[in-house]
C-alpha cells in the first residue's frame, strides 16, 4: 500500500528527536484524529541549520515528518514557506490519497514552528498570516484532493 | 524475513488440508447442478446433505433448520431483513448492540431508513450488555433482539443463553451473529433458545465465500435472495457445492478438537498476555479478562498508532489488526473500542493479535520479544510519550 521511499522513511525515520532552546517549536493535529505532529526549528539568520520532530501517528505521518524535515534542513526560511504538501508526498514517491492529509500536517508543523520563531524574535515572514491550522479543515481539505 | 507468524485468525483462517481434500472433488469431478435429474447431481446432493447434517449436529440444530449462504455478511443481512419484512405487521422494533459487526450495523441503519425503529444497546467496559437493560428496551413492538455471540475485535463473550431466556419469555425472536464463535465455542440452539443463528466457513479453517444461517424451525422470514427453489425456496442460486462441503467438513473437525483446541489456544493466549503487561508499561487489555474467545488478545498501547504498529510487525513477519482509524479509512477509531469507553486516543493505539491452532508458544515469545522493541522505538517518536517521560528528565 506504500511505496518504499515511505517504508524507508517510516522505518528509518531521520532527524527525529528534539532540539534543546530551539529557536521555534512547532505542534499541529490533535490526540483524537490519531496525530500530532511537533517540529523543532534551530534557525541562524535566514538559514534553518537544525530540524528536529516528534510524531505520534500513522507510517506515513512519520514518514511525512521525516521528509518534510530533510526537505528544509540547511534551506533558508523563505523556501521552508514554499515547501508544499505536495512536495513532501511527491518526495515519499506519492501518498495514498486517504493519507494526503499527512503530508498536510507535515507542513502546516513547519510553518507552525516558523509562526513560534517568529512571534518570539518579532522577525515578520512573509505569508505565514494567511495559514490556516484547523485540523478538521486539514483533513477535510485532504480529502478533496 | 524469517517466516510468516500469522495472529490475524479473527480475520480469517488458512483452510485446512483435510479440507480442501474433501472439497477438491466438487470442482471437476463430480460438478453436477444439485437440482439436475441425471446421476451426476446425485454426488453433489449427497454431499450438500452430508455437510448439512455436519452443521447442524455442532449447533444442535436440526438438518431442515440450517441453510447455505455465501458467507456470514448474507446470513446476518437474511436474519435482519427477512426477519423484519416478514414480522412488520407485528411490529418494528428491533434492538442489538453498539458493538455489532458492521454487517449488522449496516444493516440496522438501513432499516431504519425503511421505517424500522432500532435500540443500540450500551456495553460496559469489558464489552458486556446488560440483560437489565435488555429487557427494559423490550416493548410490545419489538420482533426481533440481535446480539453477537462473541465479538470479533475484543473477544468478549455476551450471556447468551440468559439473552435467550429473555426473548422466549417475551415473545421476540432472537438472533446472534455467531461468526467467531462457531469453531471456537459450544452452542447449542435449543438450549440457548437461538431463533437464527449466522455463521461463516473461513472463520473456522473453512474457505471464503460461504456461510449459513440457521432458522429455528417455524421462525417467519422472508428470503433474501429471490430466484430458484433452493434450500427450500428461502435462498435462490445454484448451491456453492465445494464451498458447503468445505463448511461441513471444517465445523466437524473444529467441534471434534474443540476442547484440546480451547484448552491450548488459552495457554497461548495467557502467555502473549502475561508477556506483553509484563514488559510493556502504559498498555492495557481490551476485552473480557475471562469471558473471551480463546484465541483473541486486544491491547491498547498507550502514546502511539495501530497503524505504525502494524507496519513495524510486519516488517519482522507478523500478521495482526488494529483498530485505529488509520487501517479503517476513517477518522474515528473502532466503535468498538469507543463503546466501552475508551478515549479516542487511547483507541487509535490498539492491536488485535488472534491466534490459531497453527501458533506455538515461541512464536508468541518472538512477538511479544519484537513488541517490546517496536512500541519502544515509537514511543521514542511520540510527542505524547514525551510529556509522560518529562517528569522523569
Amino acid at each position: 500500500m506504500y511505496s518504499e521511499k515511505v517504508m524507508e522513511h517510516f522505518m528509518h525515520p531521520h532527524n527525529v528527536g528534539e532540539i534543546e532552546n530551539a529557536d521555534g517549536v512547532g505542534e499541529v493535529g490533535n490526540a483524537k484524529c490519531g496525530d500530532i505532529m511537533k517540529m523543532y526549528l534551530k534557525i541562524d539568520g535566514e538559514i534553518i541549520t537544525d530540524v528536529k520532530f516528534k510524531t505520534f501517528g500513522c507510517g506515513s505521518a512519520i514518514a511525512s515528518s521525516s521528509m518534510a524535515t530533510e526537505l528544509i534542513k540547511g534551506r533558508t526560511v523563505k523556501e521552508a514557506m514554499e515547501l508544499t504538501n505536495k512536495a513532501v508526498a511527491d518526495a515519499l514517491d506519492g501518498l495514498p490519497p486517504v493519507k494526503m492529509h499527512c503530508s498536510v500536517l507535515a507542513e502546516q508543523a513547519i510553518k507552525s514552528a516558523l509562526l513560534d520563531y517568529s512571534h518570539k524574535t518579532g522577525v515578520k515572514i512573509e505569508g505565514l498570516e494567511d495559514v490556516d491550522f484547523d485540523d478538521e479543515h486539514l483533513h477535510d481539505h485532504a480529502d478533496e484532493e | 524475513m524469517n517466516k510468516m507468524i500469522y495472529m490475524d485468525h479473527s480475520a480469517t483462517t488458512p483452510v485446512k488440508k483435510e479440507v480442501l481434500e474433501e472439497m477438491l472433488p466438487y470442482f471437476s469431478e463430480f460438478y453436477g447442478n444439485p437440482s439436475s435429474v441425471y446421476a451426476l447431481s446425485n454426488h453433489s446432493r449427497l454431499a450438500i446433505d452430508k455437510a448439512r447434517e455436519r452443521v447442524a449436529k455442532a449447533i444442535g440444530a436440526k438438518k431442515t433448520e440450517i441453510f447455505f449462504t455465501g458467507g456470514g455478511s448474507e446470513a446476518d443481512n437474511w436474519a435482519l431483513k427477512g426477519v423484519a419484512y416478514k414480522n412488520k405487521d407485528k411490529g418494528n422494533h428491533i434492538i442489538t448492540t453498539k458493538i455489532e459487526h458492521h454487517a449488522i450495523l449496516h444493516t440496522c441503519e438501513y432499516l431504519e431508513q425503511q421505517g424500522f425503529q432500532v435500540t443500540y444497546l450500551d456495553v460496559d467496559e469489558y464489552g458486556m450488555i446488560s440483560l437489565e437493560e435488555l429487557e427494559k428496551a423490550i416493548t410490545e413492538k419489538t420482533i426481533l433482539i440481535s446480539i453477537m455471540f462473541a465479538n470479533n475485535e475484543i473477544g468478549t463473550i455476551q450471556p447468551v443463553k440468559e439473552i435467550g431466556e429473555l426473548a422466549k419469555k417475551h415473545g421476540v425472536l432472537f438472533h446472534t451473529d455467531a461468526v467467531q464463535a462457531v469453531g471456537s465455542l459450544p452452542i447449542d440452539v435449543k438450549e440457548m433458545n437461538i431463533d437464527l443463528l449466522s455463521m461463516s466457513a473461513h472463520k473456522l479453517y473453512g474457505p471464503k465465500g460461504v456461510g449459513a444461517l440457521y432458522i429455528r424451525q417455524g421462525t417467519k422470514i422472508d428470503p433474501l435472495i429471490a430466484g430458484g427453489a433452493q434450500e427450500k425456496n428461502k435462498r435462490a442460486g445454484t448451491e456453492n457445492t465445494p464451498g458447503i462441503v468445505g463448511l461441513g467438513k471444517a465445523i466437524e473437525l473444529a467441534y471434534e478438537h474443540l476442547e484440546e483446541n480451547t484448552t491450548y489456544l488459552i495457554s497461548l493466549r495467557e502467555r502473549l498476555i502475561k508477556g506483553i503487561k509484563e514488559r510493556i508499561p502504559y498498555v492495557r487489555l481490551n476485552g473480557h479478562p475471562e469471558k473471551r474467545l480463546p484465541g483473541n488478545a486486544n491491547f491498547c498501547f498507550q502514546f502511539i498508532e495501530g497503524e505504525a504498529l502494524l507496519l513495524s510487525l510486519d516488517m519482522v513477519g507478523i500478521a495482526g489488526s488494529s483498530g485505529s482509524a488509520c487501517t479503517s479509512g476513517s477518522l474515528d477509531p473502532s466503535h468498538v473500542l469507543l463503546a466501552i469507553g475508551l478515549p479516542h486516543e487511547i483507541a487509535h493505539g490498539s492491536l488485535r493479535l488472534s491466534l490459531g491452532t497453527g501458533n506455538t508458544e515461541e512464536e508468541v515469545d518472538f512477538a511479544v520479544e519484537k513488541l517490546v522493541g517496536i512500541v519502544d522505538r515509537l514511543r521514542m517518536m511520540s510527542p505524547l510519550y514525551e510529556k509522560v517521560q518529562g517528569g522523569n528528565k
